[in-house]
């Protein structure tokens, strides 16, 4: 789409303020449901999400279950009233995918052959979105898996990098992934440095797409900090308090 | 021993090298280095790091004492759920009764909750139980609630200090399941107090000195102590 709009003005700033390497504001909270086995709710800039694990527990159908390892099975839904106008309720093109890229990005992160037959069921409410919406869920899915106390080898993460006005920047918000010129979420472990999910939208030379996915990661090691803050911060407060 | 709580760790958590440490439950290595597996606090044994879950599923070991809620009768077993990832299968040759072939259901029939033993886990995870012990049976009345599998030991106390406490204190019959299931039968005024005390071992579960907070919570408005 291509319009007229300066996304970045001569001091290169962008239009919400930032400049090009900076994320929006991410709040993070562990434990938030009652009746999950986990649950993280999750703000990034505009976008509020909230996710909830349940399991492990027995896969059904049964034709769905490995004799070897756990499924992971994640369920990426927009609410209603999470975008401007309505968005129809239920499953779409959409969403269908992000939900599959979402459970294998998951899949590798999870020490799944401890428990075979199993599913793991990772819900993904987003309520309200602002471009992103897929890394901040997958934020929050990290969170709340450990929250779970689920077996994993690391806690995934996700960070968006893109392309506005020639610039390559940080963390898209809406203006610029409607009007930008490319999208480029990642999910990384952050320990390891490996790739959990990589989707592109839009046009990257060779050398934009390699500087965008270094500025991705990182703003996704960013992140990570914020992630283990915050279950921290719910599980080691308990401590404190005690003592005083 | 460290005077403020203990450490908390998380998944990813780099806790030792190999030759210096080894490995325990809930890690796992990579590269000769010991990482935490999932969310817990820190606990060294002797050149062991384990860690102790402070979430999560529980996880049937042969030989555990778990509450079980008979979700189905069949000619010849039953399905119980003991809170675990799968159903458990509790044979007719693995339960004191002498059972006629299809009588299963006038012995144990849905809803109704046992005190087992975990008698064996497979490979793929295949739990059977049993009720052939001492100290095992069918749990007539009484209340059911549920914790966090992995306070257990916490609300055991160290050789059963803690839950002598609390039965001393609120004159209830307890039971406890590893499986994050506790049974209880009494008056409604000392249910409660159960409760409280359950749910405050619960939320303290990381600190030190819990038996004495404890004992000092049911102290107050205790009425008649045996």
């Amino acid at each position: 789409m291509k319009s007229d709009i300066e996304l970045i003005n001569s001091e290169g700033k962008r239009l919400d303020g930032r400049s090009p390497q900076d994320l929006r504001k991410i709040k993070i909270e562990a434990g938030v449901l009652h009746r999950a086995d986990g649950s993280c709710y999750l703000e990034w800039g505009g976008n509020k999400v909230l996710a909830a694990v349940y399991g492990p527990r027995e896969a059904v159908p049964r034709h769905t279950q490995n004799p070897l390892r756990a499924i992971v099975q994640a369920r990426y839904n927009m609410a209603a009233f999470s975008v401007e106008d309505r968005k129809r309720p239920g499953p779409d093109r959409r969403s269908v995918e992000i939900s599959k890229v979402i459970s294998e990005a998951l899949e590798k992160i999870v020490l799944t052959d401890q428990f075979p037959r199993a599913s793991i069921d990772v819900n993904i409410e987003v309520l309200d979105a602002e471009a992103g919406t897929r890394c901040a869920g997958l934020t929050a899915a990290g969170v709340a898996l450990v929250d779970a106390g689920i077996p994993m080898r690391d806690i995934p993460v996700a960070c968006a990098a893109g392309k506005i006005n020639n610039k390559v920047v940080l963390d898209l918000g809406k203006e610029e992934d409607n009007y930008g010129d490319a999208d480029l979420p990642i999910a990384i472990s952050p320990r390891t440095g490996e790739v959990l999910l990589l989707q592109m939208d839009g046009h990257l030379t060779f050398d934009e797409f390699n500087q965008a996915f270094d500025l991705a990661v990182k703003g996704c090691y960013t992140v990570s900090e914020l992630q283990k803050n915050a279950i921290m911060q719910k599980y080691q407060s308990v401590a404190e308090e005690v003592q005083e | 021993m460290q005077s403020e709580g203990r450490q908390v760790v998380i998944p990813g958590q780099v806790l030792g090298e190999i030759p210096a440490f080894r490995p325990g439950r809930g890690t796992f290595v990579e590269n000769k280095k010991i990482l935490a597996e999932k969310l817990g606090v820190l606990n060294i044994q002797d050149k062991f790091i384990h860690i102790i879950a402070l979430k999560g599923r529980y996880d049937p070991v042969v030989g555990d004492f778990v509450i079980g809620v008979v979700q189905e009768a069949s000619t010849s077993n039953w399905m119980v759920d003991i809170n675990a990832p799968y159903p458990a299968l509790l044979h007719v040759h693995e339960v004191p009764w002498d059972i006629e072939f299809g009588d299963t259901e006038k012995y144990l029939n849905t809803g109704d909750t046992i005190l087992a033993k975990v008698l064996s886990v497979d490979e793929s995870k295949k739990l059977q139980i049993t009720l052939m012990d001492r100290n095992l049976f069918k749990l007539k009345g009484g209340h059911l609630i549920e914790f966090e599998p992995s306070v257990y030991r916490r609300i055991m106390g160290k050789k059963y200090s803690m839950i002598e406490i609390i039965q001393k204190y609120t004159r209830c019959r307890i039971k406890v399941g590893k499986n994050g299931r506790i049974w209880i039968d009494g008056d409604a005024d000392g249910i409660e107090r159960v409760l409280a005390a359950i749910s405050m071992i619960e939320r303290e579960a990381i600190t030190f000195g819990l038996t004495d907070r404890i004992e000092e919570f049911l102290k107050k408005d205790a009425k008649d102590v045996r």
